[in-house]
């Protein structure tokens, strides 16, 4: 399999009155081309940071970025533009990502027109067969966003991520926003879609049954870093992170005679502003000592599970 | 079947708040009376019964008759004519300076809202300096140096108001840039010039709409002000405010010399303040209907 995309030891610091925050610290990992990796996290561990970073909408501070084995980490304007024809990306709030002074035609077939490329036409051919690819009727082309519930609006953003076809694709909570019953259809959209034109996807969000029905590979990310990595069907059966268990035990079972063994966390998240050295879960962690203030790394437990945690060996006896 | 018809065709933006502005009784009282008014002024060669220097030493200070129906002055000069060529000086004075001065301010405020940073500070802090000067005052100054008349007139107004323009849409493109599709077209290649003068202007420029309605007013007010201290539009050329300063020794006992271009002055202030109003409202693309 080709590595499509590789992030190594990647950062990205925010300057804030405070000091430095670190919003993406030290997070390596990559894609295969075709395949979905799942990002969650609770809100604020940075995960929409590191999407915005893979896809060059933030500067990263440091480490190193590849796509097709070539480094991308800093790249000039023209090549950024070449760049982006590549990458795009999907939002979380389908009520602020549309323009609200542009058509739903308007706003899909800017992409195409921004490159130059395209006669009027063939702009206008391809476009149609947009909509119709992602589910969005005739009627509504020139319809405003305010006109439109948000499933449509989240489809006229998909329409303008993918219309350019695209190698990599960053969802950014793309359901996050949408019912329940519209979830599922955007995301089927988004894995037949996938499964037609072999897009790649990073998949961030904060739903766990989500992530578990799109991706291959799900990270986990607390406070900037990435403390588990395996594959989506071993993270939910043998999740070996302190923090991931007690995430996947938050999972809602909609059973009322299986009774849930909640691990409750205690305590808040820990400032991302110059955070201490050692590992950033310890304050809430039921299993820290005193060995978990020094820094931790993933390590491989076998299969490619990887894991930051110190004492992952006696917690999972 | 005739929602889907309605639907598929392209309204633009511009129909949409007219006809929502239609709807709006007091702005639409503003718009008719700011029209007759404009109308007025523009054929002001054809009403006018008399020329507005024109000057009838053996009828002064005659009240409203039907020869003369707002009556004539301390020279005898026809106060309704006086008023109709007036009001071309008065309503260009507003209109232009305010125009040039909304084309100035936005583009200013939105470099530097977009880019922030030292641009951005360069331009506030040079607008601190020219705010810091109460605005009759920078005209008084403007005038002082270049002297009184009609164009430098509309180059001290339009000084004066280029500050709120900047500010206002400053703070109205920093509010749209955080939107996610601002994010959205840079990452689909767009231009900064794209970005700024599609996707983040047009969703900032209402209340710079209003704030220009609002600021005609005001420019008119301020140009009478001029006018009346002898620094605006100089005599025998007819100004609402220029004809205020010269009846101002006869109001007690020959007050309509003063109350029409008085009147008019309010007249049209409060037409162009209810039509701002209404666009306020009417320009919000979240209101429909």
């Amino acid at each position: 399999m080709e590595r499509l995309l590789e992030v190594q030891h990647l950062k990205k610091y925010f300057k804030t009155p405070g000091g430095m925050l670190h919003a993406v610290d030290d997070v390596s990992f990559h894609i295969e081309k075709g395949k979905t990796v799942g990002i969650v996290g609770e809100s604020g561990c940075g995960k929409s940071t590191l999407g915005r970073t893979l896809i060059h909408l933030l500067e990263s501070t440091d480490g190193k970025i590849y796509f097709h084995g070539e480094d991308i980490t800093h790249v000039d304007k023209h090549k950024l533009r070449k760049l982006r024809e590549h990458m795009q990306i999907i939002f979380q709030d389908p009520f602020s990502s549309l323009n609200p002074r542009m058509t739903t035609v308007e706003t899909i077939e800017e992409p195409l027109r921004l490159t130059g490329r395209y006669g009027k036409e063939e702009i206008r051919e391809l476009t149609r067969k947009m909509m119709e690819t992602v589910g969005l009727d005739e009627r509504l082309y020139h319809a405003y966003p305010h006109e439109l519930d948000g499933g449509r609006r989240q489809r006229i953003g998909i329409a303008r991520a993918l219309i350019l076809n695209p190698e990599f694709v960053v969802c950014d909570e793309p359901v996050s926003a949408l019912d329940v019953s519209i979830q599922a259809q955007i995301l089927n959209l988004m894995q037949d879609l996938q499964e037609e034109r072999n897009f790649t996807y990073v998949f961030i969000t904060h739903d766990l049954s989500v992530v578990r029905h799109i991706s291959d590979e799900i990270c986990v990310m607390y406070l900037g870093q990435m403390i588990e990595k395996c594959g989506a069907k071993e993270l939910f059966e043998n999740p070996l992170h302190p923090y991931t268990k007690a995430l996947l035990s938050a999972i809602p079972i909609p059973d009322i005679h299986v009774k849930r063994n909640r691990i409750i966390l205690k305590g808040e998240i820990t400032s991302p502003v110059e955070p201490k050295p050692g590992c950033r879960f310890a304050a809430r962690c039921p299993y820290c000592r005193e060995e978990c203030s020094i820094p931790q790394s993933l390590q491989d437990m076998g299969e490619g599970h990887m894991v930051a945690c110190g004492r992952v060996k006696e917690i999972n006896r | 079947m005739t929602k889907e018809r309605k639907t598929a065709k392209k309204e633009s933006m511009f129909r949409l708040t007219f006809e929502r502005l239609m709807r709006n009784k007091m702005a639409i009282a503003g718009l008719i009376f700011l029209g007759i008014v404009v109308l007025m002024a523009l054929a002001a060669p054809v009403i006018a019964p008399y020329s507005y220097e024109e000057q009838d030493l053996f009828n002064t200070l005659k009240g409203p008759s039907g020869e003369h129906i707002f009556g004539t002055d301390n020279l005898g000069r026809d106060i309704f004519s006086r008023i109709l060529y007036g009001g071309r000086n008065s309503l260009i004075i507003g209109f232009v300076s305010v125009g040039i001065s909304a084309v100035i301010g936005v583009v200013l405020g939105a470099v530097a809202g977009y880019y922030g940073g030292k641009v951005d500070m360069v331009i506030m802090r040079l607008l601190d300096v020219l705010q810091s000067v109460p605005a009759i005052l920078l005209a008084i100054a403007i005038a002082a140096t270049m002297g009184p008349g009609f164009k430098n007139c509309i180059i001290a107004l339009t000084v004066s108001s280029v500050p709120g323009f900047v500010r206002m849409t400053r703070a109205s493109c920093m509010n749209v840039q955080g939107l996610e599709y601002v994010e959205a077209a840079r990452s689909i290649n767009a231009r900064e010039s794209r970005i700024i003068f599609k996707h983040i202007l047009p969703n900032a420029i209402s209340p710079i709409f209003v704030h220009a309605t609002m600021s005609v007013a005001t420019a008119i007010l301020t140009s009478a002000s001029l006018s009346f201290i002898g620094l605006g539009v100089q005599p025998p050329a007819a100004e609402w405010g220029a004809m205020l300063a010269e009846g101002r020794n006869y109001i007690r006992g020959y007050s309509h010399i003063v109350i029409f271009p008085g009147l008019t002055i309010m007249l049209v202030v409060l037409s162009l303040n209810m039509l701002g109003d209404g666009l306020r409202d009417a320009m919000d693309p979240r209101l429909k209907n």
